[in-house]
């Protein structure tokens, strides 16, 4: 079953090109539909928080984003270019490695479990990709590194093993090895997820200062609605692999529109 | 009652050092292939090339499934029939090479496998090369679980070394059999290699696990 993909454009042009848009996307796991015909876009700097009932699909579309997982049908277009698709001859062909490469390095991404390359130190984990990618010298990745360290209030911890960190200290280290990429989207999947409650706040006061400053563009994934509400440009609800309904925070927390976002919100309030 | 001859053991002795310094060249030597050997069969079946991940899937079950001995007497004599002519050591090194390439391959795939698929993503997401990936997140990880077995087979392919004595290979077994046959006195020199081979076995051992310690350490991998 191939897709026609004449009907979608070889980049995006105009005054309003969305940082990322997935146009049509659906993403099965056999028969499961987990993205079904997704739409959804991302201005340049927008801050958008997705939330939804477990197994709705929003870990999904990040990793989608990373390019951890392909797609089945539909486009994605990351600052005006297709990112899962190239063009060849006037025409959109599947994207080689190499240009998925090239996408990507707009990209970075936080995980649930950080994800720390645990032989590192926090230092050397927040070098590793600008020695072994951006190709920069060890001095100037220290450089880079220890003031993404400085950033997220642990510089002094640059010697350790992520083995002797908490897990608050280990997440701001895995949010400075992102951005010490200096990607243009950044990717938070229930970042706090894995955390004692008392030492989330470490984290997300760190996400907060990253609202504003730059024009990082962020897509955000959490449970946690109050942090939504406060530090989100936009929320989108997800149900079923769709967006059912999205808008500014105080709209959809406040005044939601569609019977399954009371529901979910409802729900979520009472376990609170 | 046979009587033990101490003056026997004292005259062999530079015999049989020259000989253990030739078994341990020779574990040394095969351990060698077998570890550079076993790296490129796991990564071989890690590729997305199925003709290839098959082949080398079933060449490892071929070799782990058939006896170490077959093997020597196949490369050093089934070789020639296809003007393959190789010296005994050459022969047996690339027998016990391949025979333990075969089994290490094993070894480094199951460290492999412990390396959670989250360390890969985060690989990817940092946008480093696969080759990349592997040299420096995977492999180093995969390493401390890898090396108990690796010192497993390390101590397997000396014990090994004497099946190299049928084709000529004058290693410690081989030199034990010689002195058998021109003083027709055997306790010596059997016992004499039961005792060199437990005297480097069983430091050996000791030594892997400290060694195995020191590398999780070094890694920074203990808790
Ligand atoms: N590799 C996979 N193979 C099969 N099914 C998968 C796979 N990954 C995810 N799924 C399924 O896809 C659906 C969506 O998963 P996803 O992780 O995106 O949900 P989610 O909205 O992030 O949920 P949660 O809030 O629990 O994290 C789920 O039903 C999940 O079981
Ligand atoms: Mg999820």
């Amino acid at each position: 079953m191939t897709e026609d993909m004449s009907r979608y454009p070889l980049h995006l042009e105009g005054d309003d090109v969305p940082m990322v848009r997935f146009r049509n996307v659906t993403k099965r796991y056999g028969p499961l539909v987990v993205l079904n015909q997704l739409d959804l876009d991302v201005s340049t700097g927008e801050m958008v928080t997705i939330i939804g009932p477990s197994g709705s699909g929003k870990t999904t579309v990040l990793r989608m984003l990373m390019t951890l997982e392909t797609i089945d049908s539909g486009v994605i277009y990351v600052d005006g270019e297709p990112l899962t698709h190239m063009e060849r001859n006037g025409q959109l062909l599947p994207a080689s490695s190499k240009h998925i490469r090239r996408i990507r390095s707009k990209i970075g991404m936080c995980f649930q479990h950080f994800n720390l390359f645990p032989h590192m130190t926090a230092l050397g984990n927040c070098m590793e990709g600008l020695v072994q990618v951006l190709g920069l010298s060890r001095r100037e990745a220290e450089e880079r590194s220890m003031e993404l360290l400085d950033m997220v209030g642990l510089a002094e911890k640059r010697d350790e093993h992520p083995s002797r960190l908490s897990g608050g200290q280990q997440q701001r280290v895995a949010i400075a090895r992102a951005l010490a990429m200096r990607p243009k989207v950044m990717l938070f999947d229930e970042v706090t997820s894995a955390l004692d409650p008392e030492v989330i706040s470490e984290v997300t006061n760190v996400i907060r200062r990253l609202v504003g400053a730059h024009d990082l563009t962020m897509l955000m994934v959490t449970h946690q609605m109050g942090f939504a509400k406060e530090i989100s440009d936009r929320v989108c609800f997800f149900f079923n692999g769709a967006v059912e309904e999205q808008g500014t925070p105080t709209k959809l927390f406040e005044n939601p529109e569609r019977e399954r976002t009371q529901q979910f919100l409802n729900a979520v309030l009472d376990a609170n | 009652m046979i009587e033990w001859r101490w003056h026997l053991v004292w005259e062999l002795a530079p015999r049989f050092v020259d000989a253990a310094g030739k078994t341990l060249l020779a574990a040394g030597g095969g351990y060698s292939i077998a570890v550079v050997l076993g790296l490129v069969l796991v990564l071989a079946q890690r590729t997305r090339f199925h003709p290839l991940t098959f082949a080398v899937r079933e060449f490892v079950e071929l070799i782990r499934s058939t006896p170490l001995l077959l093997q020597v007497f196949f490369v050093f004599y089934v070789g020639p029939q296809f003007g393959l002519v190789l010296s005994p050591w050459t022969a047996g090194l690339i027998a016990i090479g391949l025979h333990y390439g075969a089994y290490l391959s094993e070894v480094y795939r199951g460290g492999i496998e412990s390396v959670p698929a989250g360390q890969w993503e985060a690989a990817k997401a940092l946008n480093l090369s696969v080759v990349r990936t592997y040299r420096r997140i995977v492999i180093p990880q995969a390493l401390p679980p890898a090396i108990s077995g690796m010192g497993n087979y390390l101590v397997g392919i000396f014990k090994d070394t004497p099946m190299l004595s049928v084709i000529g290979v004058t290693e410690l077994m081989h030199t034990a059999t010689a002195v058998g046959a021109e003083s027709y006195r055997y306790l010596e020199p059997y016992t004499m290699v039961g005792a060199i081979f437990l005297a480097i076995s069983l430091p050996a051992a000791y030594l892997i696990s400290r060694f195995e310690k020191w590398v999780r350490r070094t890694l920074g991998m203990v808790k």
